[in-house]
């Protein structure tokens, strides 16, 4: 049955790593993490661009896409935007499922997935190979480190997500627990029951709750911003200030031969399964 | 090539028992798991039961994603471990605790075998299941291709898209679609009898003969009288069974 699933990426993965930091020039086809997908062809992906924003929640990654994509269509880009629960498939689900209080972590992280992969498969691949900018608020990475914040091996995730495509920028908006704290009083002015990590109770009340699960997320984020090539974005400063270092950022992956430093590959997967958390 | 030394499953270390039924359509897994837990019932013990692809926080998603004709390999393989995962969280893992017997009609070696034939990579499907807890006993329903087409072609309502692999572009027809992909799914199931050893039933026997060979490896599984810890049925009955 060999012929019928696709091949695995066995190669040194040291010489595929070492081939995504020489990448840089914009013709480079995008690569799958681990696993790849199949039916896709990478060969196709050669003009769009792929930018993520991640962060905690309330740290203004949506604030921050609103601005970006006006600004991007300026300069002549075609602009898809996207993220988390808004695939056809499994957006209305996720959001159904989060309304009761049965929704487990595995589950959760798994339904998380899913929505991902439908939007990978039918919005972002073809974006990308239609020449697209696509801008995604969120990536596996939060997926991964809600995961990993509720006790979920690191090693199972990074596996199991691994059929994502190694984007070309992670902007990583980077806030402490105070800052998050100030915006959620300020924006909504409420915490929210998933943001507060309540599913796994992390503390008396809502409050507490949210300052333990929100300082374990933005450890895990911590923890994968160096293996994945995240850029980190100081995101205490204002909006207007994050937005001018954002497209900064984003400005220099277009410069054709530019030096940029890509997202990558974790470094260190080929020795994930003695340093997992399990 | 799959990685041997990662666990395929977190062992199972709970009070209860965990029996599973794996087989292809028609291969008639369901009668004799029915069978099986009535018998256990008999004996005293608590049972329940938990079928495949029958999560309600998934079925809305489930049912679009079908109707639609949305799904794509990798998606197909998600939205199943999705509800096999809350099944298992929510229902399978408590009633572990509390000492049940849990039967369950098929495991995640069914997403082993249809998502590979889909194009799904081996080890990544094995790895996405890596949660579930190891059964105590995993039984598979070994029968030829044409004997299990015979029990379920012309008798039953008409074959649906999925269930057909008619997202594979292998057949126009369904009932041609049908067979080539039970076929290759049949092909996965024979080369897992021995990696996940299962206890394998002639499923060409009588319904009594099958029955009778379970029966069999379940009294020396559990031996002749319920395990301490595994949970009965006196209390709900207020009374003892012999």
């Amino acid at each position: 049955m060999a012929g019928l699933s696709p091949k695995r990426n066995t190669p040194s993965r040291a010489a595929r790593a070492a081939s995504q930091s020489a990448r840089g020039l914009s013709r480079e086809p995008l690569t799958f993490y681990r696993t790849p997908l199949p039916g896709i062809d990478c060969s196709e992906l050669l003009h769009g661009k792929l930018i993520v924003i991640e962060g905690p929640d309330a740290v203004g990654r949506s604030t921050q896409v609103q601005r970006l994509r006006p600004w991007l269509e300026e300069l002549g880009h075609a602009v898809l935007d996207t993220g988390m629960a808004r695939s056809a498939l499994a957006g209305k689900g996720i959001r159904q499922a989060k309304e009761g209080n049965t929704l487990g972590p595995i589950t959760m992280t798994l339904f998380y997935l899913t929505d991902f992969a439908d939007r990978l498969e039918n919005e972002i691949i073809p974006a990308l190979r239609a020449g697209f900018v696509v801008l995604t608020d969120r990536y596996i990475f939060s997926i991964m480190a809600r995961a990993i914040a509720r006790g979920e091996s690191r090693s199972w995730i990074e596996r199991t997500a691994g059929f994502a495509l190694v984007p070309h920028l992670v902007l990583y908006l980077k806030a402490d627990v105070p800052q998050l704290l100030s915006r959620v009083v300020i924006g909504k002015g409420a915490f929210d029951y998933w943001e507060s990590g309540m599913d796994l109770n992390f503390g008396q009340d809502m409050y507490d709750s949210f300052v333990k699960y929100q300082s374990r997320l933005i450890r895990v984020f911590d923890q994968l911003a160096k293996p994945y090539g995240f850029q980190v974005v100081d995101a205490s400063r204002t909006a207007d200030e994050v937005f001018e270092t954002l497209k900064e950022s984003i400005s220099r992956m277009f410069e054709p031969a530019a030096a940029v430093s890509p997202a990558r590959k974790p470094v260190a997967q080929a020795r994930d399964r003695s340093a997992s958390a399990d | 090539m799959i990685e041997k030394f990662m666990p395929l499953f977190v062992p199972q270390r709970f009070q209860g028992r965990l029996i599973v039924v794996e087989g292809i359509d028609g291969s008639g897994k369901s009668t004799q798991l029915s069978l099986l837990s009535q018998w256990l019932r008999l004996r005293g013990y608590a049972v329940a039961f938990s079928e495949w692809n029958s999560s309600p926080l998934v079925r809305e998603t489930t049912r679009r994603g079908k109707k639609k004709e949305m799904f794509t390999p990798t998606t197909f393989s998600l939205i199943h471990a999705t509800d096999f995962a809350d099944r298992l969280e929510r229902y399978i893992l408590p009633l572990l605790k509390a000492g049940a017997v849990v039967c369950a009609d098929r495991y995640a070696y069914t997403a082993f075998a249809r998502d590979v034939v889909r194009g799904v990579d081996p080890a990544w499907v094995r790895n996405l299941y890596q949660f579930a807890v190891k059964p105590n006993l995993a039984f598979y329903f070994k029968v030829p291709l044409e004997v299990a087409l015979g029990r379920i072609l012309g008798g039953r309502n008409a074959l649906k898209y999925y269930e057909a692999g008619m997202d594979l572009e292998l057949s126009r027809n369904i009932e041609e679609s049908f067979r080539i992909f039970q076929g290759r799914i049949l092909v996965q199931y024979e080369a897992m009898i021995e990696e996940m050893g299962f206890h394998v039933i002639d499923a060409t026997k009588s319904i009594e003969a099958q029955q009778r060979e379970m029966r069999r490896v379940v009294l020396k599984e559990f031996g002749r009288t319920r395990p301490p810890g595994v949970l009965g049925m006196e209390a709900a009955l207020g009374r003892t069974i012999a």
